[in-house]
């Protein structure tokens, strides 16, 4: 648990003294605005809802997640720190739980920093603020679950961009699972059961009965278990990958 | 039993490659161990396997009675390790580092301070422990990589080649460090620069191809030198009958001569057996009263004994 405070700590501070940080969230916060107000007309719509942002809020964070995850892994093991590391008395998990844990906390603040959005609607209007909290936590939960896609990409790779590029790219059939592009790569052949696993999958499906304001348990059970077994996976990955 | 460190037929495969090849050896308390061998040898593989960052392929290491593969953890409480080129964050200065690392070892509050402020003291750094680690020289760079392994005051310090990259002045403090530090721990030392064992090593174990080929001390070593107890000379004014004279002595193998101008000629008398033959040498240069420059008898020459055996295990 203390160790992986500490990890935790210093993922956090190596955000904060890169331009990373502040590139990350001058850029996530700008184009949360934009998309809110342009594509998805928060003015015209007449409602006071923040339902314009967070419905772009997945796309966001499709190609700015896995820019907060790609260096977690991939930049310790090729600058060799991953040795220093791994030769502290630190076990494989609690690194992994403290890495995710700065990233996740990272993209926490910079999502938290949206909240002149929901100033200006509660100014404009009374809009409902229970659905507002419900979407910031399944915005939390998407993050989250991205991440640790990402972590765990990063882990495969010392190299950041591969890391970047093939975590957008799981994250990406995740998201699309529930879409027939594709589904209708299994219905041919794979039976049904097997078709609504795959459906059930997408982060997309979880992520709108949460932005409705319905905070299911099944939605939270699979948030939690797509970051269970990529963590999981994150730490056998490590293991197996030391020094090679 | 009461050695720190025992290594117990090591053995690292990376697929069809053997890189470590069952290597045994233990270290007690007090004793610095010079790990020597040619660039590929194995001796990072070793080292890795010892400190928990590589899992063996066969065989184990054990700390303090604490077996690596079983309590990997506990063996890295114990052990303060610095990797071959001395990673490091480079966004970090030096105190950040420290404490993270001091954080990570579960030293805190007053402790932490006391024991960040003697490792930057020990090692001189003090003075950039606010600059980021990245905008440092690798002399600097190297220091901090040796402050991080001696934070805890470890029972066994390993140090993958710890002076590469220091100039001369900066060699001579880190090898002072090591010996102030000597008497109350294992001290385990790669490098391949062979006046290092002589001047901190209180052991010598030399690797080639994964396996022990050499393991004493350092004067044991030498003595298997074909320069051992030979007899170096500088002379003038020495007529050619000279080497053949020096030759027909008792005792006396080989000579080889060597001009180095102005009439002074250089001579190297290798006795036929083990035994001191600076006696009869230097008799018979009196007889011959050739002027004598310097005379020295030789202790033997590490590169040589390094050569021999780690190319001729190669075949």
């Amino acid at each position: 648990m203390v160790t992986t405070l500490a990890i935790c700590r210093r993922e956090l501070r190596a955000y904060f003294t890169t331009p990373l940080a502040y590139v990350f969230i001058v850029i996530f916060v700008a184009m949360n605005g934009a998309t809110a107000f342009f594509f998805g007309g928060l003015f015209d719509r007449g409602q006071a809802d923040m339902t314009s942002l967070f419905s772009m809020l997945p796309w966001l964070y499709l190609f700015l997640i896995p820019a907060v995850a790609m260096r977690l892994w991939a930049e310790e093991r090729k600058s060799g720190t991953l040795e220093l590391l791994m030769t502290l008395p630190v076990s494989t998990t609690s690194a992994v739980f403290g890495k995710f844990l700065a990233a996740w906390v990272f993209s926490g603040i910079a999502l938290s920093l949206t909240f002149p959005v929901w100033i200006t609607v509660n100014w404009l209007g009374n809009p409902d603020n229970g659905i507002i909290l419900a979407s910031y936590i399944g915005g939390l939960l998407m993050a989250g679950s991205y991440l640790a896609i990402g972590g765990f990409v990063s882990a495969l790779t010392r190299n950041q961009v591969i890391a970047f590029v093939v975590g957008a790219a799981v994250i990406f059939l995740f998201m699309m699972s529930s879409l027939d592009l594709i589904l209708a790569a299994f219905r041919g052949w794979a039976p049904i059961f097997l078709v609504e696993v795959i459906q059930s999958l997408s982060f997309l499906v979880h992520y709108d009965s949460i932005v409705r304001g319905v905070i299911d348990l099944r939605d939270l059970v699979f948030y939690f278990s797509i970051m269970g077994v990529f963590l999981f996976a994150n730490v056998v990955v490590v293991d197996q990958k030391r020094g090679a | 039993m009461s050695d720190l460190l025992r290594v117990i037929g090591l053995t690292k495969k990376f697929g069809d490659f053997t890189a470590v090849d069952g290597i045994d050896f233990s270290v007690a308390r007090g004793e610095v161990l010079g790990f020597l061998g040619p660039n590929g040898a194995g001796k990072t593989t070793a080292m890795r396997m010892v400190t928990g960052f590589l899992p063996p392929t066969g065989g184990t290491a054990i700390v303090d009675g604490f077996d690596v593969r079983i309590h990997p953890i506990e063996v890295k409480r114990k052990v303060g390790y610095l990797p071959e080129g001395a990673p490091l964050y480079d966004d970090m200065t030096p105190s950040e580092f420290l404490t993270f690392v001091a954080n990570v070892r579960n030293i805190d509050g007053a402790d932490r301070d006391r024991a960040i402020d003697s490792a930057a003291g020990q090692i001189n750094i003090q003075h950039v422990m606010h600059q980021p680690i990245g905008t440092l020289s690798k002399g600097y760079k190297r220091r901090v990589g040796i402050a991080q392994a001696i934070l805890h005051n470890p029972d066994v310090l390993i140090l993958d080649e710890p002076t590469d990259g220091l100039d001369p002045n900066q060699k001579h403090e880190v090898r002072n460090l090591i010996n102030e530090m000597a008497s109350d721990k294992v001290i385990v030392i790669s490098t391949h620069i062979l006046e290092e064992v002589d001047v901190v090593c209180s052991r010598a174990i030399v690797i080639a191809n994964g396996t022990v080929v050499a393991d004493g001390k350092p004067l044991e070593l030498e003595a298997r030198s074909s320069f051992h107890n030979a007899v170096s000379v500088r002379v003038s004014g020495a007529t050619d009958s000279l080497a053949d004279k020096l030759r027909a002595l008792p005792m006396v193998g080989k000579v080889e001569t060597s001009k180095i101008g102005d009439g002074k000629v250089s001579l190297t008398v290798f006795p036929s057996r083990p035994v001191n033959i600076l006696e009869p040498v230097s008799e018979c240069l009196r007889e011959l009263s050739v002027t004598v420059e310097q005379i020295h008898v030789e202790r033997g020459r590490m590169d040589e004994v390094f050569r021999n055996i780690t190319t001729t295990t190669k075949s």
